[in-house]
């Protein structure tokens, strides 16, 4: 399987720092599966022109084609004015219509404030239910508290991060499994 | 206007055509690919033998990037004009806005006439952008370049003398455009996706539709194309004078079991490489359902299939993608010799007014 962490800001501390505790903790559970990080303030994007993702080039095709080979996607994002940042919308309007189809996509929240928590619910989850992503439900939601220098300073905060983990692989090999089973009753 | 200036007989049924993108893509079952020399060979024998086997109509799509080899498409249809004489040659689509419509205007003409007036033309905006680079265009025009070169195509094959100005071509003046084709003027048709808001395009325009159909229900189809008749009326155009095409996988085999079993890994994988995903089984299998618009089966559920979506659409062309994603030249012959000798008689037995 194929295993992506997406920090998806170009700004700020507090995503990057939560992704790197959900890498870590992938490498430790499963050892074996290929995990990639990739923060996309480490990236030089272009905007969406509507074109397929096959032809852009450098960056953009860097990310959108490590997104379209992955199994999962662990998707971090801050809020920023009551919604997620636009480097998380551009990698969406990147990617094909159905281009989540068949992946088990999670997500891990950070936020200035509790009064932004159900911005996953009413903003991000539509448009993955829209890609027809396997949304795992449960979401890790994180504030300023729980971080200070680049740490995360709430041991809460990681057990939450250990579940998110265990809850995305269970639901990617289960419906991975199941689905193939399925698809070999067609018979082609 | 009327059928008879695009050159459709009624009476003759529901026209059966086979279309190609040109695409150049591994065979997956043996993880090879044929040189392109040999597939551009073995496209023009597939017109000589879906001509030998009662078809209407062959195409060629023109597409500008890795896995295809149709660059050049009206070069193609020149030599299946040769090769040929009676099957009418199309494209599948000619992509508008990145030529020059004097220069298609006189390859097709050429092609009309070196035919004996078996040419159209089928234009189309791209579903790929590779060539807007390629050939020194700008992507944010888009619509426009299409739009715009589209209407000049149109004025050409109207006028043969032509006095034009726009923006992304030089000033026309009374500039006369040779050769004229055989009958004066050529069948042009415009390319159509899914969406009934690019049907309804063609129907502004007054101008026949070729509707592309990847999957899925007839009935979404019949949306795109009640939305092209009703623009077509509302814009001043009968509806009843403007034949609609359309065009969507095609395997036969002996049963519908078989045909998805030879046909899918080809249209998964070139899928994947052409459009960077993979087609879903689930889809591919829903696929067979008779009101499905994919005709991938056994002959005789094919032709109840085709027979169903005549009855739903009205349309007067029906055009077959078997080739696409390396299928092997031996699965295109059966396939054609399918069509030849079960599907054709029957389509035509059923479609044809006395």
């Amino acid at each position: 399987m194929s295993i992506v962490v997406l920090s998806g800001s170009t700004m700020g501390s507090k995503t990057r720092t939560a992704m790197n505790a959900v890498y870590d903790q992938i490498k430790n559970q499963h050892p074996d599966e290929t995990v990639t990080l990739i923060d996309l303030a480490d990236h030089e994007l272009v905007f969406s022109d509507g074109r397929n993702y096959l032809e852009y080039t450098g960056d953009t095709q860097y990310v959108t084609q490590k997104l379209m080979d992955a199994d999962a996607i662990f998707i971090g994002t801050p809020i920023f004015q009551a919604s997620i940042p636009g480097s998380l919308k551009n990698i969406f309007d990147l990617l094909p219509q159905n281009g989540l189809r068949d992946k088990t996509v999670s997500l891990l929240m950070t936020a200035g404030s509790a009064k932004h928590y159900l911005i996953a619910e009413t903003q991000l989850k539509p448009i993955l239910a829209y890609m027809k992503a396997q949304i795992v439900q449960t979401f890790v939601f994180m504030d300023e508290r729980d971080f200070h220098r680049k740490e995360i300073v709430n041991e809460d905060a990681l057990f939450r991060i250990e579940r998110l983990v265990e809850d995305t692989f269970i639901l990617m090999y289960t419906y991975q499994s199941v689905k193939q089973a399925k698809e070999e009753e067609y018979g082609f | 206007m009327s059928f008879q200036d695009y050159r459709i007989n009624e009476k003759n049924g529901l026209e059966f055509g086979l279309y190609t993108l040109g695409d150049h893509l591994e065979n997956p079952l043996e993880g090879k690919r044929i040189s392109a020399q040999q597939r551009l060979q073995e496209l023009i024998e597939m017109a000589k033998l879906a001509e030998q086997a009662g078809l209407d109509v062959i195409s060629v799509g023109e597409s500008h990037q890795d896995y295809f080899t149709t660059q050049a498409h009206t070069v193609v249809l020149s030599a299946m004009a040769q090769a040929t004489e009676k099957i009418k040659l199309s494209s599948s689509s000619t992509i508008i806005s990145t030529l020059d419509p004097v220069r298609v205007f006189e390859d097709f003409a050429t092609i009309d006439l070196i035919s004996n007036g078996r040419a159209e033309i089928v234009a189309g905006r791209a579903s790929r952008v590779g060539l807007f680079d390629l050939l020194g265009y700008d992507l944010r025009d888009y619509e426009e370049l299409f739009e715009e070169k589209f209407e000049l195509l149109l004025q050409i094959n109207n006028e043969e003398t032509v006095t034009w100005q726009g923006e992304f071509r030089p000033v026309l003046k009374n500039a006369h455009i040779l050769p004229r084709p055989l009958n004066g003027k050529l069948p042009i048709w415009r390319a159509v996706g899914g969406a009934p808001a690019s049907a309804m395009k063609a129907g502004y325009q007054g101008v026949p539709m070729t509707l592309a159909m990847l999957g899925g229900p007839a009935s979404i189809f019949k949306r795109s194309i009640d939305a092209y008749r009703e623009t077509l009326d509302a814009s001043g155009y009968d509806a009843k004078e403007f034949p609609v095409a359309t065009a969507g996988f095609f395997y036969a085999a002996e049963t519908t079991q078989q045909a998805q079993r030879e046909y899918y890994p080809h249209i998964n994988e070139g899928m994947k490489r052409t459009n960077g995903q993979g087609f879903p089984k689930q889809q591919f299998a829903q696929g067979a359902h008779p009101k499905n618009i994919m005709n991938v089966g056994s002959p005789q559920e094919i032709i109840e299939k085709i027979l169903y979506q005549h009855e739903t659409f009205g349309h007067q062309r029906y055009m077959a993608q078997l080739d696409f994603g390396g299928v092997p030249f031996d699965k295109i012959m059966k396939n054609i010799e399918l069509i030849g000798k079960e599907i054709l008689p029957a389509v035509k037995k059923y479609t044809t007014r006395n």
